[in-house]
């Protein structure tokens, strides 16, 4: 085996669009995640039942059944029952639907580690319990909990290679077209393998950055 | 255990002129744990009254079920004459205005500066201006004498400057009522002065109403218009502190001060 640098040159322009729809996945992906899974978090926390029974039968089949089934399922099933999404949409909605489910339990971890006394102190001061959860607990369990969802970030990038298999070419989609219209493997896996190990460095150099702000 | 009761429930249960606050019968249990059995109190508008007594028998109940962080088994309790439970949430609202809490942990929002732990309820809750609250606010950081502390985390603060703030968070409702649980047990023997000196301030120079548990039989004595005397969930003795510190009736009474004097 030789190293072609002819080939990584030739790899490059399809990297890129490729590196772009990867973090196009991961931040919206993220995003996504986040959103969700905060409001999965504050549903099961409302008094009634008829609420977070549904939640939490919902949330508990997303988590404990694989991405890529999710991912085939929302592709060729939905299109069936008339909706019809992007490629791309549809596996970034995958990604952060099933995130969200992960996600919802770190902000468990957060809203509960919160101490009562600071429930205790609002009730005090007769704030509403919405602007409670808003600027007293909230504020406090996010920054607690902000590492751990970092961690799912990077578990989110690598899970985008995923999206390949609904025809959406982020960086491994890429790296196999050319590989096969070339038959030069080893340059283009290895550029985006490179590629990944940088995203998720910079993205845990990010994640530091956003902790240490935090603590104040 | 003594089961006399000191003030036998009114028989007339409609007027009490200058009444703010009044339990009738409420008992209160924790699993088999019987907290509060019984009880009938009664605090007049503008009195000064220190709960005392070995701990669980009680006194931190009666504070937690006036500001609604717990509810009783059975009893009423009404403040101002209006009913707190069970009650209409627009009731509880406004039975809530009137009263004010300091906790013995002070509970601060530590992900907010100072000035806004004490602006953030008039602004939102009686919707006040936020220049208004923040003036109001240096105000009250002056009276507790930390008026340079504005724009500090309470992280950064000793704990009786947190207790301090807490007091002018508290204060800056305007409450009529201020109860105050234990608010010196987390301090430092050092800082305790400090926050007490501020507490016979406010008793001395306001006319608020304070509803005070406290292991400080000094600052019992010092501020206190009637001093109650709490054991197995029942009050047994109650009086002047004159005469509850020098001549009580009650053997445990006199059995637990001697203790803690």
């Amino acid at each position: 085996m030789k190293w072609d640098w002819n080939a990584v040159d030739g790899f490059m322009p399809y990297f890129w669009d490729g590196l772009l729809v990867t973090l196009q996945a991961l931040v919206l992906g993220s995003l996504i995640s986040f959103a969700l899974g905060l409001v999965w978090a504050l549903l099961m926390r409302t008094p009634s039942r008829w609420v977070r029974w549904p939640v939490g039968v919902v949330t508990e089949f997303v988590r404990n059944t694989p991405l890529l089934v999710q991912l085939f399922f929302l592709f060729y099933v939905l299109p069936e029952w008339g909706l019809t999404l992007s490629a791309l949409t549809t596996g970034v909605i995958g990604i952060g639907l099933h995130y969200s489910t992960y996600t919802m339990q770190v902000y468990r971890a957060g809203i509960e580690a919160v101490p009562a006394g600071q429930w205790e102190a609002a009730t005090a001061l007769n704030l509403p319990v919405a602007r409670t959860w808003r600027v007293v607990i909230l504020p406090q369990a996010i920054r607690r909990v902000v590492p751990a969802l970092g961690n799912y970030v990077i578990a989110m990038l690598k899970d985008t290679p995923m999206l390949m298999v609904i025809t959406v070419l982020e960086m491994l989609g890429q790296a196999r077209l050319f590989s096969q219209q070339h038959f030069q493997f080893t340059e283009p896996l290895t550029v985006i393998g490179v590629a990944f190990i940088l995203i998720s460095y910079l993205a845990s150099l990010l994640l530091r950055a956003l902790e240490r702000r935090l603590v104040h | 255990m003594s089961t006399d009761t000191v003030k036998n429930p009114e028989t007339n249960p409609e007027k009490h002129p200058g009444e703010l606050i009044r339990l009738e019968q409420v008992t209160k249990r924790f699993g088999d744990n019987t907290v509060l059995d019984h009880l009938d109190f009664s605090v007049q508008a503008g009195k000064h009254v220190t709960l005392i007594g070995p701990s669980g028998s009680g006194k931190t109940t009666i504070l937690r079920l006036l500001m609604t962080l717990t509810k009783p088994d059975e009893g009423t309790i009404t403040v101002d004459g209006q009913q707190l439970f069970p009650a209409p949430e627009k009731q509880v609202r406004e039975i809530r205005k009137k009263i004010g809490m300091v906790f013995q942990q002070f509970n601060l929002f530590p992900n907010m500066t100072v000035l806004k732990n004490i602006t953030e309820a008039p602004v939102t809750v009686l919707g006040m201006s936020k220049d208004e609250a923040e003036e109001r606010a240096r105000d009250l950081l002056d009276l507790v004498g930390l008026a340079d502390k504005c724009d500090a985390r309470p992280t950064q603060l000793s704990g009786g400057q947190q207790q301090r703030v807490a007091i002018a968070r508290a204060l800056a409702m305007r409450p009529q009522v201020l109860l105050l649980d234990e608010v010196t047990s987390a301090l430092d023997p050092e800082l305790v002065a400090g926050v007490l000196d501020v507490l016979r301030d406010i008793a001395r120079s306001t006319d608020i109403t304070m509803l005070c548990v406290t292991h400080e039989m000094n600052f019992a004595r010092d501020i206190s218009d009637q001093v109650l005397m709490f054991d197995s969930g029942r009050v047994i003795e109650s009086g002047p502190p004159e005469q509850m510190f020098s001549e009580p009736e009650q053997d445990r009474t006199r059995e637990f001060l001697s203790a803690v004097l």
